[in-house]
């Protein structure tokens, strides 16, 4: 006889409980010890799998006065600014975003104090750069090296733990790996478990069917239960609601924790049609480094949120490396064949084109992918969650994705979601150890 | 997804990493991918020789099993290595090579004690010369020719394919590369992972292994040089061995000898406990017993040289010897083969980086 489990086991009693596994997480977990509070992180994720949506990571964006071996040129706070303010379409916080792009600035040498190691330019391999910094082997390189430093602090880390309720004064309830309930009495609570993109019933609230189409580029661990705890406890909402950053993706990579590797590029040397054989876009006007986020979002929007790129003979040969070959047909009838679509509508398309014309032909079908969604809780300048009316919901505190859209509104910004994860999470971590150690 | 076919499986993954790039940081054989869209065998043969094995791909990969993409850079290179190395070698690899150095490494001792009368053997023997009276300097010499010549075609023949088959160079383009390229054997640059050490599978990064590495080259060097110098001695000067104490191929001897020993025995020490996923099990074996004759090598040419002058010095010389002769025989189908290739991987790296940069 299995002996029946207890429905809430004390699991521990800590100054500071830290929800999450990434970049914001591990950044308040270490500032909070380092504060000399006795730190629990909770990451929902199983140890092999742990690190967030930052495994997939790689740089981070930093203020910088001048040239240094991590970047070819300088990035003041002007410059910041301004492209924080284009991003996030002026729905950003000023004062956060400030603390933002001043906290930057010290996390190059915050981080390599914590043993992190960045890529030089010297050490040859990397794109040029002048606004972010790059760890040495990426994000998962990071991650590692933070966990061992929390191990080496004596922080205690428990993977595989789904945060399902919080609490304002700090009592947190979880489920374990066998599905036991158990409690964590804390002084303050961080939360820092990034958004709901893993979780297509809170995605179908704005997206209906189209939800399930959408496929997970990062954790699949990003579920959203600590952040759905947030909202239920009072805290204000920042962002948009399904609001997400989508990016073109390989459809046959359609499991999650993708990455990078699967996103679809160089459809501006063929076409790009619908699911019925038509084009929707002069292919050739999406460029620059936004060309997979844009064709991701008017992916979504299609009907069956898919569509598929075509190049002819001539073309294939110039499109970027990707992970999987394309697909082949010999001819134009057969390429229809396989895409199930009239051949007269796909010849037609690919006249209008002009860049389709010589078989054998190669096609790749795109879904949008989820990197992660828009939607948080609104935080003061301590990393407090506060209600509608401003007030801190109890000892509560927010860093990472889950808060933003304090910054960033709904935008999308090369490397600040991490900058946005290290700067909060020391914030987070130092404010809650010192709520905490009163 | 991992392949079985390990020219295709490498190809599998390096088309991800060149997409991801993420690892470019870490040594020349991720930039060296980059350059290529496609990857001949050869091509493959070259990406395999220029990893060090210092597995910090291993560690920040973030499609490394259980990732359904199952991407292990140093397990894939490593086979390859082994494949191209017995492939690419004429004449082909002897079977059972760990066993074969042992019957030769016993093989000396055993013919003199069956050969040599008990008492010549078993005497005190001083003065230059005194080797020779147990085993002749002639059959010394050809005992060593024979092996070592075989060996060094198998090598030469595969080092020549190796070359043909990693690309298309000019004679100048090589010289023009040469320094680099021998810089970067040298100072073993690829094992420095980008600045941040290495992860020798037994805890945080370090340059533990570089640092042990560069003692066995050293050491090798050294021992190398002795050889040398006490040929010179033999040939041109007329004296003969044993040299004393403080003679050049002495000194030389016994500080390549403590070299050796120091870094072959910290090289057998990382690789145990290392973690077992990223390693070929063929490849940490022939690895070991390179180590091992490098020990045995050394740790019997002290002991001939503490003991040269009483009635153990005919006996240590025939394990010496045998230990030498094991060396050669195993040469161009054992670890030791990854010096020459690795070398010649680091050519043709410096080559193309060259011609890249123009």
């Amino acid at each position: 006889m299995p002996q029946p489990v207890p429905t809430s086991v004390l699991m521990d009693s800590r100054d500071v409980v830290v929800v999450g596994g990434g970049t914001a997480a591990l950044c308040a977990a270490i500032s909070a010890r380092r504060k000399g509070a006795t730190v629990t992180l909770l990451d929902q994720a199983p140890p092999d799998q742990r690190g967030g949506n930052t495994r997939h990571s790689r740089n981070l964006r930093i203020m910088h006065s001048a040239p240094s071996p991590l970047f070819p040129g300088s990035y003041d706070e002007t410059d910041f600014h301004a492209d924080l303010v284009k991003a996030a379409e002026g729905k950003g916080n000023e004062a956060l975003g400030r603390i933002l792009i001043r906290g930057s600035a010290e996390l190059p040498d915050w981080l390599a104090a914590q043993g992190v190691v960045f890529q030089t330019i010297a050490c040859g391999g990397l794109p040029w750069s002048r606004k972010t910094a790059f760890f040495l082997g990426g994000g998962k390189a990071m991650i590692n090296t933070l966990y061992a430093t929390a191990a080496r602090l004596r922080i205690m880390v428990h993977h595989n733990c789904r945060v399902t309720t919080l609490a304002p004064d700090g009592q947190v309830s979880l489920n374990d790996e066998n599905g036991g309930k158990r409690t964590i009495r804390a002084r303050a609570v961080v939360v820092a478990s990034g958004g709901y993109q893993a979780n297509p019933v809170w995605l179908a609230e704005r997206w209906g069917d189209d939800a399930a189409a959408l496929v997970v580029r990062g954790t699949p661990f990003a579920a959203g239960d600590p952040l759905r705890a947030l909202f239920d406890l009072g805290a204000a909402s920042v962002g948009s609601p399904g609001a997400c950053h989508l990016v073109a993706v390989d459809a046959r990579l359609a499991e999650a924790d993708g990455g990078i590797v699967t996103r679809v590029d160089g459809v501006e040397l063929g076409m790009v049609i619908d699911r019925d054989g038509n084009r929707f876009e002069d292919e050739t006007s999406i460029t620059g480094p936004t060309r997979y986020a844009q064709w991701g979002r008017r992916v979504a929007a299609l009907p069956g949120a898919i569509a598929h790129a075509v190049w002819d003979a001539e073309a294939i040969d110039r499109t970027p490396p990707a992970i999987l070959e394309p697909i082949r047909a010999d001819s134009l009838e057969t390429l229809a064949g396989l895409l199930a679509i009239p051949v007269t509508t796909l010849a037609a398309a690919a006249t209008a084109s002009g860049r389709v014309n010589q078989p054998p032909f190669f096609t790749v079908p795109i879904r949008p992918g989820i990197t992660f969604t828009c939607h948080g809780v609104r935080v003061d300048e301590r990393a407090r969650v506060v209600t509608p009316d401003g007030l801190p919901l109890g000892c509560l505190y927010a860093a990472g994705m889950i808060m933003a859209p304090n910054v960033i509104g709904t935008g999308y910004l090369a490397g600040a979601a991490l900058t946005i994860g290290a700067v909060f999470g020391r914030i987070a971590g130092e404010e809650a150890a010192n709520h905490a150690l009163g | 997804m991992r392949l079985d076919d390990p020219h295709e499986e490498a190809r599998r993954v390096l088309r991800l990493c060149n997409v991801c790039n993420y690892c470019n940081g870490y040594c020349e054989m991720f930039r060296a991918a980059e350059r290529h869209r496609t990857f001949s065998d050869g091509e493959l043969a070259t990406l395999a020789h220029l990893c060090h094995n210092c597995r910090n791909c291993w560690q920040a990969c973030q499609y490394a099993p259980p990732h359904p993409f199952a991407v292990n850079v140093p397990l894939v290179l490593a086979e390859l290595r082994l494949l191209s190395q017995a492939e690419l070698a004429w004449p082909r690899p002897l079977g059972h090579l760990g066993l074969l150095s042992l019957v030769v490494t016993l093989l000396p001792p055993l013919l003199v004690l069956l050969l040599v009368p008990i008492e010549v053997l078993f005497a005190a023997h001083a003065g230059p010369g005194a080797f020779y009276r147990v085993i002749p300097w002639s059959v010394m010499s050809l005992a060593a020719a024979l092996p070592l010549g075989w060996s060094a075609l198998a090598l030469a023949v595969g080092l020549v394919r190796f070359w043909r088959a990693g690309g298309n160079s000019t004679g100048a383009e090589m010289r023009a590369a040469a320094p680099e390229a021998i810089r970067d054997a040298i100072l073993l640059r690829n094992l420095d992972g980008g600045g941040a050490g290495c992860d020798d599978g037994n805890g945080p990064l370090s340059f533990r292994r570089k640092y042990a590495h560069h003692l066995v080259f050293a050491g090798f060097l050294l021992c190398l040089a002795s050889t040398s110098v006490a040929t010179v001695y033999h040939h041109l000067l007329g004296l003969e061995a044993p040299y004393p104490m403080l003679s050049l191929p002495v000194v030389l001897g016994s500080l390549g000898g403590v070299g050796l020993i120091a870094g072959s025995l910290g090289l057998l020490a990382l690789k145990r406990g290392a973690d077992p996923a990223p390693i070929a099990p063929a490849a940490q074996e022939s690895g070991q017993l390179l180590l091992l004759q490098l020990l045995a090598m050394a740790a019997s040419g002290l002991l001939l040289l503490a003991l040269r002058d009483g009635p153990a010095m005919g006996i240590l010389l025939a394990l010496h010897l045998g230990t030498v002769l094991s060396f050669f025989v195993a040469l161009p189908h054992g670890k030791f083969a990854h010096a020459p290739y690795r070398a010649a991987a680091l050519l043709r790296a410096a080559l193309e980086r060259r011609n890249n940069e123009r």
